[in-house]
C-alpha cells in the first residue's frame, strides 16, 4: 500500500492508505481527527468541509494522492484553544441542535469570512448553500456568521 | 410547596451508580462542562472524591456536581434541560454543573429513557424535580446531624447550606460525603414555580464548546481498540430478498476481513424491530474506504417475494381507498350528508404527500460487541430499551447481560426509534467473534425504508347562508396507515362532523417522522380551513376563532382532544405579534395554527416572490408549552421545526420503481438548504404555569398549512400536493 505525506493543522503525518481513499477517510480512520463528518459521500451534504491551502473544499471528494503538499486544516485545528471568531459565534447564538454537520458549517463560514469579511445576506447564501442542517439551524447560522463578521 | 412521594428506595440510586460511573468511559470524554471546563475550572476546582447522592447526582469534594441526562440527545437539547430541572430543586449553581450522559437503567432512572413523541421533558418533569428536591435534602439532613440542629434551621442559597439564626455555613461539596449515609426521605417538597432559579433562564447547550471544536461525540467517531468495521447491503428493492452473492470474490478483496449474509429476524416483533431486510449482506474490515470499494464490487442474486410497488401504484391505491376503503378508526357527530345537501355552500378539496426518508445527517451506525455471555452496545439509538429488548430476542440472552450507552446523536426526527441498525451490529459481532461498529452509507440509509407514509386525503366543508360552518368531512388514507385523528380540531366546533381514518397495504417500511401524521394533516386542514374561510369572506383568523368560541361555549360531542382555550390563545398572540391585517407591498401572508404532542403552536409565514419563486421572508410562531425550561434552547426547536416543516412540504420527496427509491442521495433528493429558509423567525411563548410539554414536533405541523396560505396569496394559485415546488405552475405565477 502507497504511503503519503500529509500537512494537517500544521503538523506533519504519514499514511499509509489505498490511493484512491477520499481524504475524509484518512482523516477519520487512520489519524481519528473525527471532526471531519461523513454525511452523503458525493460533495452534496459539506459535513465533510475542511480548509485545503485556505479555501473550503470536500474531503469526501479530494483523494489522499492529491493532498500531498498541501496545507491542510480540519475542524480541530481551526483554533488552538476553540476560540476562532466563528467558533465563538457560534457558542454565543447557541447555534447547534444535533450538532452533526456543525464541524462543516463552521469550516465554510470561516473560509467565507477569510475572503470576504463583510458577506452580505447573498453572500452567506452563496457560500454556504452546500452545507445541510436537517435539523434547520440556518437563520442561527446566518447570524452567527454576521456576527463573528465583526468579531 | 408541594409535597411529593419520591418512590425511591437506596438499592435503586446504586444500580444506576454503578452502571453510570464504571461501564462508559470508553473511547469518549464524557465529561462536558455546562460553561467550559476551562471556565469551570476558575469557579471550582476539580474534585478529588466525588460522592454518589443519588442515581441522578454525583457531587464533588470542591463543591462540582454532576447531574446525569436520563435521556438520548437527539438536538432536542435534554442534555442541557434536563439537568437544568435537576440542579433548581437540588439548589446549585449552574456554573458548578457538569453534565454526563446516562447509562439504560430505568429502573434507577424513574423514568422511561427514550426520546420520541416530544415527551423527554413531559414524562420526566416529576422524576427530574424529584431527584433534585431529595438531593437537596439529604444534604440538609446531614448538616442538621453534623450540627446538632433540626433541617427546619437551616437555609440552601446555590450549594451552601446556612443556620438561619446562626453563622455557620457549609457547602454541598463539604457536607457531601455524610449525605451519602443519610436514607433517602420518603417523601420531599419541590419548590414553588415562582422560586425556580435555573428554570426560565436561558443557559447555552452544555455540549456546545465540544461540537464546535470538533470533539468525538456522535456514535459514528467511536472507537475501540481491536474493532472492526462493518457495512451491509441490503435488497434494491423492497419486495425482494437476498439469494446469495459473490462472497469468495468479496472476502479476497483488500482490507475485507470477511462477508457473509446474516439474518437479523427476531421473534414476537415489538413496533420498533425491522419488518423488512431482515436478510442483509455484510463485509467486515477495517477501513471504511475499503469497505465501500468491496461493497460496490458486490454480486448478487436478489429474489422477488412480494409486489414491487411503484408510486403511480401507491397514488392509484390510496385514491381506491379513499373512494372504497373502509374506515380503521371514525367519528360521526350529527349528519354531514345531510348537512351538506342542505348547505348553502359546498367546498371538497383533495391533498396528498409522497413518502420521506428522515435523513438524519448522521447516517445509521451502531457498535457492537457480542461475547457468549454479554453483549454491549453503543451508540445513537432514540430507544435504547427496545434496542436492549431486540438484542436479547436476537441473541437469546438475558437482558442483565445487555448493556446499551447512548453517544450523541446526530439527528432522530423519529428514524432512531428503530432498532435494526444496533441489531444488525449486534448479528454481525456475534458472527465475527469481535467488538465492530456498523457503518451505513448515505445510499444505505435514505433506501432502507421506515419512511414517513405517503397519504392522501379529502376535506369537505357546508355554509350556511349566514356563512357559519354547518358540516364538515375528512376521509384520510395512507400507506400504511391513514392520517386522520378523529377527536382533534375542528371536532367539537361543528354539529354535523364525519372523521375517517383508512389504512392501506404496502411493504414499503415506514416509521414515526416528526411528528407523525400531524405533519400532513395541520398542512391539509389548515390550508383547507383557510379556503373555507375565503369562502365564507371571513378572516382566516377571525374563522378560526370563532369555532374555537363555540368549542369553548358550547362543545359538540364528549371527547375532543384539545382545550380549545389554550387553541385559540396561541392565535390571538400571533396575530398580535405578527401585526396581522398589516399588508405590506410584495409580502403575501398566510396562518396556521395547530396541536399536536400536547403543545399548541399558531404561526404566521411572510412570502415575496424572487425570481419567480416563492421565497419566505419571516415567520411569527405563537407557543402555548406550559412552562419553558430553557427558553432560548426551546426557540431553536421551534425555529428548527419551522425551516425543517418548510423545506420537506416545498422541496422533499421519495418515489419508487419497481419497489426501489429513485432518490438515494443528496444530488438527486432535495433538502431544504441555507438560501431557501427564512431570513427571520420570531418565536413567542405563552406565559404558562402549566407543567411543560414538548417542542421537538409542534412547531413543525402548522408551518405547512400557513405556508401555502401564504404561497396561494402571492400566486393565486391553492396546492393541494406535496412537494409544493413540484406542483406550482410557474407562468401563473402573479408575483
Amino acid at each position: 500500500m502507497p504511503t503519503f505525506n500529509l500537512t494537517i493543522n500544521n503538523k506533519k503525518h504519514t499514511v499509509e492508505a489505498d490511493m484512491d481513499t477520499p481524504l475524509l477517510w484518512v482523516l477519520r480512520d487512520h489519524l481519528d481527527l473525527v471532526g471531519t463528518k461523513f454525511g452523503c459521500g458525493i460533495g452534496q451534504c459539506g459535513a465533510c468541509t475542511i480548509h485545503v491551502n485556505g479555501t473550503a473544499m470536500r474531503s469526501c471528494l479530494l483523494q489522499v494522492s492529491q493532498a500531498e503538499g498541501m496545507k491542510i486544516t480540519t475542524i480541530e485545528g481551526l483554533s488552538e484553544e476553540g476560540d476562532h471568531p466563528v467558533q465563538k459565534a457560534w457558542l454565543e447564538h447557541d447555534v447547534p441542535q444535533c450538532g452533526y454537520c456543525q464541524s462543516g458549517q463552521i469550516m465554510s463560514a470561516s473560509a467565507l469570512l477569510k475572503n470576504n469579511p463583510n458577506p452580505s445576506d447573498e453572500d452567506i447564501d452563496a457560500a454556504m448553500n452546500g452545507n445541510i442542517c436537517r435539523c434547520g439551524t440556518y437563520v442561527r447560522i446566518k447570524q452567527a456568521i454576521k456576527t463573528a463578521s465583526k468579531l | 410547596m408541594t409535597k411529593i412521594k419520591t418512590h425511591y428506595n437506596r438499592r435503586s440510586f446504586l444500580k444506576i451508580s454503578t452502571a453510570a460511573g464504571g461501564g462508559m468511559l470508553i473511547g469518549f470524554s464524557w465529561f462536558t462542562g455546562c460553561t467550559s471546563d476551562k471556565k469551570i475550572k476558575e469557579t471550582v476546582a476539580i474534585p478529588k472524591e466525588w460522592f454518589e447522592i443519588n442515581g441522578y447526582i454525583k457531587i464533588g469534594d470542591t463543591g462540582m456536581v454532576t447531574i446525569y441526562c436520563p435521556n438520548p440527545e437527539i438536538g432536542q437539547n435534554v442534555m442541557t434541560s434536563m439537568p437544568m430541572i435537576v440542579a433548581d430543586e437540588l439548589d446549585v449553581d449552574w456554573n458548578h454543573v457538569v453534565v454526563e450522559q446516562g447509562a439504560l437503567d430505568e429502573d434507577a432512572f424513574k423514568n422511561p429513557q427514550f426520546a420520541g413523541g416530544s415527551l423527554s421533558i413531559k414524562l420526566s418533569w416529576n422524576a427530574l424535580r424529584m431527584a433534585g428536591a431529595t438531593g437537596k435534602r439529604m444534604l440538609l439532613e446531614a448538616a442538621a446531624k453534623e450540627w446538632g440542629v433540626n433541617v427546619t434551621d437551616l437555609s440552601v442559597d446555590k450549594g451552601v447550606i446556612k443556620e438561619k439564626n446562626g453563622e455557620r455555613t457549609i457547602g454541598y461539596g463539604a457536607i457531601a460525603s455524610k449525605a451519602v449515609g443519610i436514607e433517602i426521605p420518603e417523601e420531599v417538597e419541590l419548590k414553588d414555580i415562582k422560586d425556580f432559579e435555573i428554570i426560565g433562564k436561558s443557559k447555552k447547550n452544555v455540549e456546545g464548546e465540544n461540537i464546535v471544536t470538533g470533539k468525538p461525540l456522535f456514535g459514528l467517531d467511536f472507537k475501540r481498540e481491536g474493532m472492526q468495521l462493518a457495512m451491509i447491503q441490503h435488497p434494491p428493492a423492497f419486495g425482494m430478498r437476498v439469494v446469495d452473492f459473490n462472497e469468495e470474490e468479496i472476502k479476497t478483496m483488500p482490507g475485507v476481513k470477511d462477508a457473509f449474509i446474516v439474518d437479523t429476524e427476531v421473534q414476537d416483533k415489538a413496533w420498533s424491530d425491522e419488518k423488512g431486510f431482515l436478510q442483509l449482506i455484510a463485509i467486515v474490515g477495517d477501513s471504511t474506504w475499503q469497505l465501500m470499494k468491496a461493497k460496490r464490487a458486490i454480486k448478487a442474486n436478489w429474489e422477488v417475494v412480494s409486489e414491487l410497488e411503484n408510486s403511480a401504484t401507491h397514488t392509484n391505491k390510496l385514491e381506491m381507498a379513499i373512494a372504497s376503503g373502509n374506515a380503521n378508526e371514525s367519528r360521526k357527530d350529527g349528519d354531514s350528508d345531510m348537512a351538506f345537501s342542505k348547505a348553502a355552500k359546498v367546498i371538497e378539496q383533495t391533498y396528498s404527500s409522497p413518502f420521506l426518508p428522515h435523513n438524519t445527517m448522521e447516517p445509521m451506525n451502531f457498535f457492537a460487541n457480542v461475547t457468549e455471555s454479554s453483549a454491549e452496545l453503543i451508540g445513537p439509538t432514540q430507544t435504547p430499551k427496545a434496542l436492549e429488548d431486540a438484542v436479547s430476542k436476537l441473541l437469546d440472552m438475558p437482558v442483565e447481560n445487555i448493556s446499551v450507552n447512548m453517544t450523541r446523536i446526530g439527528g432522530g426526527f423519529g428514524r432512531r426509534l428503530y432498532t435494526h441498525f444496533g441489531v444488525e451490529a449486534a448479528a454481525i459481532s456475534k458472527k465475527t467473534g469481535a467488538p465492530v461498529k456498523l457503518i451505513y452509507t448515505r445510499e444505505d440509509d435514505m433506501t432502507q425504508g421506515t419512511y414517513r407514509p405517503a397519504y392522501q386525503a379529502v376535506f369537505k366543508a357546508g355554509l350556511d347562508e349566514n356563512n357559519n360552518l354547518i358540516a364538515f368531512s375528512v376521509k384520510g388514507a395512507g400507506l400504511p396507515e391513514g392520517p386522520v385523528f378523529p377527536n382533534r380540531f375542528p371536532a367539537g366546533t361543528v354539529d354535523h362532523y364525519t372523521a375517517e381514518k383508512i389504512d392501506v397495504e404496502t411493504n414499503v417500511t415506514t416509521g414515526a417522522w416528526r411528528a407523525p401524521r400531524s405533519h400532513f394533516t395541520a398542512g391539509a386542514e389548515q390550508a383547507f380551513l383557510d379556503e373555507v374561510a375565503e369562502l365564507a369572506g371571513k378572516d382566516p383568523i377571525d374563522f378560526r376563532l370563532e369555532l374555537f368560541d363555540r368549542a369553548i361555549k358550547s362543545p359538540v360531542g364528549e371527547k375532543n382532544d384539545y382545550e380549545p382555550e389554550r387553541y385559540a390563545g396561541v392565535l390571538k398572540l400571533v396575530k398580535e405579534k405578527s401585526n396581522w391585517g398589516e399588508t405590506k407591498p410584495g409580502t403575501y401572508r398566510g396562518v396556521a395554527a395547530y396541536f399536536c404532542h400536547h403543545s399548541y403552536v399558531a404561526e404566521v409565514v411572510d412570502v415575496a416572490m424572487e425570481n419567480g419563486k416563492p421565497k419566505v421572508k419571516k415567520v411569527w410562531c405563537a407557543v402555548d408549552c406550559g412552562i419553558v425550561i430553557n427558553p432560548d434552547a426551546a426557540k431553536n426547536m421551534i425555529q428548527g421545526g419551522v425551516v425543517d416543516g418548510i423545506g420537506h412540504a416545498m422541496y422533499s420527496q421519495l418515489t419508487f420503481e419497481n419497489g426501489a427509491p429513485n432518490e438515494m442521495n443528496f444530488d438527486r433528493y432535495q433538502l431544504i438548504r441555507h438560501s431557501q429558509a427564512p431570513e427571520e423567525i420570531e418565536v413567542h411563548f405563552v406565559d404558562s404555569d402549566i407543567d411543560p410539554t414538548g417542542l421537538g414536533e409542534p412547531g413543525l405541523p402548522p408551518v405547512v398549512g400557513a405556508l401555502a396560505n401564504a404561497i396561494y396569496q402571492a400566486t393565486g394559485q391553492r396546492i393541494y400536493k406535496q412537494p409544493f415546488m413540484n406542483n406550482l405552475t410557474m407562468e401563473q405565477v402573479v408575483g
